[in-house]
């Protein structure tokens, strides 16, 4: 049981009598992966992931962290194994600066002062936040204020991530800071529990996907095979990124179909020129048997196109 | 003088944190306009002052803000100095960045209801509206749920519909998009689309999804991340840059030092042209398969 670091058996939940929002979740997440969790708006990702730390309870079924049931855990204790970053920034921020803020996780798990104060230091500047330690939290821009509770979670340090729309509100630079603290985590063996809208985020970083649905898991694999599915993106509401929209309008031509990144698409795409510019000044001597075979299959269906 | 948003040499500094403290601009020199029917998209990094610019729309700043304000705004023909917000109410909407800042009724109803009723309007034509607004953004099945119970998509597109039903002619959106689905997404800019086309309505969006941005907005302005040090003396420059988004989003290096994200496609473009000598300049799929097509022959 210590390989599976989150684990759900049957848990229903309901906010009202009539309405259960969570219909028999059976989620298994081993130690160390990188798992997305997308779904359309209110198909239960947030009430789902707020179960791991307690904040939730089930109705019915039962959740564990490390093997443990949470039952009878308080959400203090659970914090010491899964560290989460709420949606808002505003539902856990309340120190008097940015640094007492960042230091309150770490702190309050009794880190010893010396250790708050170093892990306190290297959050402030990995999320940029040195300049600004001594201001009051409240007085900054959104997208800052959720830099603030990434730094905060990084200074906690803890085993395992739920993180909530991590990416919402923040800049590009922002989103890069995020993104390559998240890689680090994920190398050094941390387990990831990522929610988001953001489908470039999920193709290029998470190693698992599950898609949530009026409460219920309709799509479990890797990020590729969920991809590679357009009706069951519509189904479930998610966008495919552009790139990927791009990739498949052009696979007449013989572009691959699994171009998820615009590096991969420009590199998919580059091979494709070339080779067909090579087919189209054709070499009469010469006969690269597969190369032409694939060629003529693209040309073929290429044809077809208005 | 047509212009729904005026906005010239505009300078605002929060109070400072200390009585005496030095004033820190957040926005340090801003002109911008905006015709009846205009969509305008105003991107920048995460300080760059972008949500003060829709509170100093509003009038939210500095009447409830404080600080120390300098230049001059006008919504609807309304300088927001001699209008305090109750009086900008009927002429500019203001969707939040954070739903729950705006949302504060009993239930779902009555949250669209509150604004209507505070513009005077005979009940009949309240309740007409207020039906419209919860189908428009799917949210007849929580008419009677208190804000608090529904999800972060449903708080987002509850506050839209309770600004929208308002109808003002000048509409501040404070990243419109953050947090929704793509069928959310959809129908907020459908929503928005219909408005400007039916009212002539002036949108004013600050959003950080660039896909969103080059699909609906008439123009783009990127703010300049202002310095985090206290300047007192130096007027900077507000706006890096301005123009169509297509224009915008050729700039690829420069964006990035803004922190502001570029078009996947247009990210494609000026790879390909780098590596393969191309000329491409496409932002969206529709303009991207052509192009491509004619290209791989």
């Amino acid at each position: 049981m210590a390989d599976t670091a989150l684990q759900t058996t049957g848990l229903w939940f309901r906010y009202q009598e009539d309405s259960p929002v969570l219909r028999g979740i059976d989620l298994q997440v081993p130690r160390g992966q990188f798992l997305a969790l997308v779904g359309a708006n209110g198909s239960g990702k947030t009430t789902l992931v707020k179960h791991f730390n307690g904040l939730l309870r089930p109705w019915q079924g039962q959740v564990f962290v490390y093997g443990q049931e949470t039952a009878g855990r308080s959400v203090g204790e659970l914090a010491r194994q899964v560290g989460f970053l709420f949606q808002h920034p505003e539902q856990q921020i309340f120190s008097a600066s940015v640094r007492q803020e960042v230091a309150f996780g770490p702190h309050n798990l009794g880190v010893v002062p010396a250790e708050v104060d170093r892990r306190v230091e290297a959050a402030l500047a990995r999320f940029d936040l040195s300049a600004i330690a001594n201001r009051p939290p409240a007085i900054l821009s959104y997208g800052v204020r959720r830099q603030v509770t990434l730094a905060s979670l990084a200074a906690m340090d803890p085993p395992i991530l739920v993180l909530d729309e991590p990416t919402v509100g923040l800049d590009a630079r922002g989103v890069g800071e995020t993104v390559a603290w998240l890689q680090e985590l994920h190398a050094a063996g941390r387990t990831i529990l990522l929610v988001t809208h953001d489908m470039g985020l999920v193709v290029e970083h998470a190693e698992r996907a599950i898609v949530l649905s009026e409460g219920g898991i309709v799509a479990d694999g890797t990020p590729a095979d969920l991809f590679g599915q357009p009706e069951l993106l519509a189904r479930a509401s998610l966008g495919q990124p552009p790139v990927m929209a791009l990739a498949q309008a052009l696979s007449p031509w013989g572009l691959a179909g699994d171009a998820l990144t615009v590096e991969t698409f420009c590199r998919a795409y580059e091979a494709l020129y070339q080779a067909r510019s090579l087919a189209s000044t054709p070499p009469p001597a010469q006969e690269g048997r597969s190369t032409t075979g694939g060629d003529d299959r693209a040309s073929q269906r290429g044809e077809g196109q208005p | 003088m047509s212009h729904n948003i005026l906005v010239k040499g505009l300078r605002f500094a929060y109070p400072p944190l200390e009585a005496g403290g030095p004033t820190q601009w957040v926005i340090d020199g801003l002109d911008l306009s905006a015709r009846a029917g205009e969509w305008l998209a105003v991107m920048g990094a995460s300080d760059a002052g972008k949500t003060t610019l829709c509170l100093l729309l509003a009038g939210l700043a500095p009447h409830l803000t404080g600080g120390t304000m300098e230049g001059q705004v006008v919504v609807a023909g309304r300088d927001t100095r001699e209008y305090p917000p109750p009086g900008l109410a009927a002429s500019a909407g203001l969707l939040f960045q954070e739903p729950e800042a705006q949302l504060f009724n009993a239930d779902a109803e009555a949250e669209v209801a509150w604004g209507l009723e505070n513009l005077g309007l005979p009940a009949a034509e309240i309740q007409d509206r207020v039906d419209a607004a919860l189908a428009q953004f799917r949210l007849e099945h929580v008419r009677h749920r208190p804000p608090d119970q529904l999800s972060g998509g449903e708080k987002k597109r509850l506050a839209l519909a309770s600004v929208l039903a308002m109808q003002p002619p000048v509409i501040i959106l404070d990243e419109p998009m953050g947090g929704l689905d793509p069928a959310g997404r959809e129908e907020v800019l459908a929503a928005l689309a219909t408005l400007r086309r039916d009212r002539s309505a002036t949108i004013l969006m600050t959003e950080s999804d660039p896909e969103a941005v080059s699909a609906f907005a008439d123009r783009l302005v990127v703010l300049e991340r202002p310095a985090r040090q206290p300047v007192d003396s130096a007027r900077g420059q507000a706006i890096a840059l301005e123009g169509t988004p297509r224009e915008v989003f050729q700039h690829l290096e420069q964006l990035a030092d803004l922190g502001v994200s570029a078009p996947q496609l247009a990210r494609v473009a000026a790879t390909l042209n780098r590596r393969l000598g191309t000329q491409f300049d496409f932002l969206t799929i529709d303009e991207a398969v052509p192009a491509l097509a004619v290209h791989l022959g």
